[in-house]
């Protein structure tokens, strides 16, 4: 997506019908690419509001926008772009919120490539237009102004809702259901609330600061947020069930996936969420100022391929790594992170061995890792997923020196719910089975969206699930039938 | 935020708080841990239970004063309040009536210890207690320990009280006489010794890791250890292990990662904290 971003806007002048449509997006401003390797700053810098106009000015506002069918929560696309160009920035921002309530996070994460952008019209022949760097110009500027945007809640209707979990899926659940009129308690595990945007995405990719604007935002509505609490530990989802009118479950991803390889338990293996936690959360990369320690690798080696992995790999580097590589078993075309994502990874000197997969972690005599020993694969047939399968190329194995692995490789569901709800249903993989259409669990009352159900997703997918849900949790708490099968709950919200 | 109800400190190094946290104490188990930080750019560092009690709504801590956080906890006083407590994480010591059951505390582990005598003995069990430290100043837990259970066994490594040796000489002249479950907790090495000593009498040896942990979730897997060769993460599937299977070496050499950076802040606090003088 933003590969050809350097190249000249002006190159073409390409006629459509009635105007001209300039086909490139307009380049994001970023940190200088070796500068940025060396601090935790936010590496796009966002659109001034003359790159945001005239960025605007490149979507022809489709009658019937399939932008906003391509985006999981359906986002007023062509509103909010239709107020950036009339200037009114702070209009297009809150006109966002009606049915995000993230968007300077959704505008830096999600995969817009995959959702909004890909079924942009302009982009049939361009490139599309970049929805999300305008999302996150118009949230970006409606923060800066200090404004508070005031949401409007409904009447209170008397029902206490208990949402397990403050990450996206919960963030979402808890707004629409306070602006519903109900009074909504939110319980986090760890000692601060966002979720995987708190613990797992990095400061150089949503500062932190964002993310705290985004919970007092919650708060300002009325949602009670309380920390330290885990669901299932100190209290059951029974115990929960007993003192609201309504649960929703969203906690979230779970357990850290290993491979099973000789030498993974040596120190200095991390998973990928250990390493972000102790960075992200905990603030190592400022110890001794923070308690917390972290290893910093000469050499670290990353497997995996998603935006976990990339997200390791350069934190790694910004913690001060000499050398740091993505190991993967695809191939490029197959690497499930943000296109954006690999861009910069690639910017900042990071190495990509695809095509590759560990075998072994070797020890250096002393219970520490020095290499990991990979073997080089070849593309099948395509597998389940529709991709192509690795194989092995026999007698390619080799080593590459490290004294850092963090195993970024996906996540396991997390036991410690079902372990005290009974009646909960999970499929075979142990995450909790729910309705489609409205996050229904098997017991009564009790509701689910996020990675808890789907495994490890995107942040927008969880705040589609956290919106289905509060929306059947709000039908549910008032007595309102449910919509016949495949009538879409966006549809309530306006689509012009 | 917990507030501080009581503090002792039991040894030089050693100290005991009791803390208010009603949620916590009406819901916890013998076996379980809390994690804790104590202030906004603290750690998340794991501590056993050494007494529950719900009529209070209390929980308490023993802990030891070996690195920065630890030095600093012991710095708070009554009245003081620790800005993150969360639990009881990890799964409870599984009781039932066994029997008669040994356990066998090393150092400060004989704290956690305390609670599940507690349990052990309401569940019917005979409870045979064996604590060891380097010499008689450094026990711990005693009174507690010896109104509770059946019969505690002392053992100094200077003979200044009890038994000369280690823990070990009395617990396996317990076993000969015949025991049916044993739990250990202590330092690794000691559980370790515990479990070469109760192999040969196919006893049933339950101990309790303390690995490196982060979140105490399940979410990190920082807390990894070994056990019958798989896999486990010590906050969720322990900490209670089967001491047969654990992999002593891998747990002991993994609780060594931040060696250095542990000293270094240690070194720094002291510098930062040092009366003038």
């Amino acid at each position: 997506m933003s590969e050809n971003e350097e190249q000249s806007e002006e190159k073409q002048e390409v006629k459509r019908e009635r105007r001209k449509l300039i086909p490139d997006k307009v380049a994001m401003p970023h940190q200088d690419p070796i500068e940025r390797g060396k601090n935790f700053d936010e590496v796009a810098l966002g659109y001034t509001v003359e790159q945001a106009l005239e960025e605007a000015e490149r979507c022809i506002l489709c009658p019937k926008p399939p932008c906003i069918k391509g985006c999981p929560v359906e986002v007023p696309i062509r509103e909010f772009i239709e107020l950036i160009r009339d200037n009114d920035f702070v209009g297009a921002s809150r006109k966002i919120k009606e049915t995000n309530l993230l968007p300077a996070v959704c505008g830096r994460v999600c995969p817009q490539e995959d959702q909004c952008e890909k079924v942009c019209v302009v982009g049939k022949k361009f490139e599309p237009v970049s929805i999300g760097r305008l999302e996150r110009f118009a949230a970006d500027y409606e923060r800066e102004t200090g404004e508070k945007a005031v949401f409007k809640l409904a009447e209170s209707t008397g029902k206490r809702v208990a949402v397990v979990g403050s990450g996206p899926a919960g963030i979402t659940a808890a707004a629409e259901l306070a602006k519903l009129g109900h009074s909504v308690t939110m319980y986090e595990a760890l000692h601060e609330p966002g979720g995987v945007l708190i613990y797992g995405i990095p400061e150089f990719r949503l500062p932190k600061a964002i993310v705290a604007d985004e919970i007092r935002a919650l708060e300002d509505m009325g949602v009670e947020i309380k920390t330290n609490v885990v669901i299932g530990k100190l209290f059951t989802i029974a115990d929960l069930k007993a003192e609201f009118d309504a649960v929703f479950i969203g906690t979230g991803a779970g357990l850290p996936m290993f491979m099973n390889i000789d030498g993974e338990n040596l120190n200095g293996v991390y998973s990928a969420n250990e390493f972000l936690s102790r960075t992200n959360l905990m603030k190592a990369y400022e110890f001794p100022e923070f308690d917390t320690p972290i290893k910093v690798g000469k050499k670290v080696t990353v497997v995996g391929g998603g935006n976990v992995a990339m997200d390791s790999v350069r934190t790694a580097l910004r913690l001060g790594a000499e050398e740091a590589t993505i190991v993967y078993r695809r191939s490029e075309e197959e690497l499930p992170a943000r296109i954006e994502e690999v861009h910069h990874a690639k910017e900042e000197q990071i190495k990509f061995d695809l095509l590759t997969s560990p075998i072994r972690i070797i020890d250096n005599g002393e219970g520490w890792v020095k290499a990991i020993e990979c073997i080089r694969m070849e593309l099948g047939e395509p597998d389940d997923s529709g991709r192509r399968r690795p194989i092995p190329i026999e007698g390619s194995e080799f080593q590459i020196p490290c004294d850092l692995v963090i195993m970024a490789i996906g996540t396991n569901s997390n036991p410690i719910i079902p372990e005290t709800t009974k009646d909960l249903e999970l499929n075979k993989w142990g995450y909790i089975v729910t309705d489609e259409n409205t996050g229904k669990t098997s017991i009564e009352g009790v509701y689910a969206g996020g990675d808890i159900v789907t495994g490890s997703a995107t942040v927008i997918l969880a705040m589609g699930a956290g919106r289905k849900s509060a929306n059947a949790v709000h039908r549910f708490l008032m007595g309102i039938p449910e919509p016949e099968p495949e009538t879409e709950e966006g549809k309530e919200q306006p689509v012009n | 935020m917990a507030k501080i109800l009581e503090k002792r400190k039991v040894r030089p190094d050693v100290y005991y708080i009791r803390l208010d946290t009603p949620d916590i104490a009406e819901h916890a188990k013998p076996g379980q841990f809390v994690i804790i930080r104590i202030h906004k750019n603290g750690e998340r560092i794991p501590i056993s239970l050494a007494d529950i009690d719900p009529e209070r709504g209390s929980i308490s801590l023993m802990y030891m004063t070996v690195g920065k956080t630890s030095t600093e906890l012991s710095t708070l006083e009554v009245g003081d309040e620790i800005k993150d407590v969360v639990g009881p994480l990890g799964k409870p010591s599984h009781i039932e009536k066994f029997g008669r059951v040994a356990l066998v505390g090393g150092g400060f582990g004989v704290a956690p210890l305390y609670p599940i005598a507690k349990a052990l003995k309401a569940a019917g069990n005979e409870v045979v207690t064996v604590m060891g430290a380097r010499n008689e100043d450094l026990l711990l837990y005693e009174n507690e320990m010896a109104a509770t259970c059946d019969e505690v066994l002392i053992t100094t490594d200077d003979g200044s009280k009890g038994i000369k040796g280690v823990v070990t000489i009395a617990l396996e002249e317990e076993l000969k006489k015949g025991i049916d479950l044993v739990i250990a907790i202590g330092p690794a090495i000691m559980m370790k010794f515990v479990c070469k000593t109760t192999e040969p009498h196919k006893v049933k040896t339950w101990v309790s890791l303390n690995p490196i942990m982060v979140d105490g979730t399940g979410m990190c897997g920082a807390c990894r250890v070994s056990v019958g060769g798989q896999t486990k993460f010590g906050c969720i599937d322990g900490p209670e292990f089967d001491g047969h299977e654990v992999d002593w070496d891998l747990l002991m050499s993994r609780q060594q990662m931040y060696l250095k950076e542990e000293k270094e802040a240690m070194e720094l606090y002291e510098c930062n904290c040092a009366p003038a003088s």
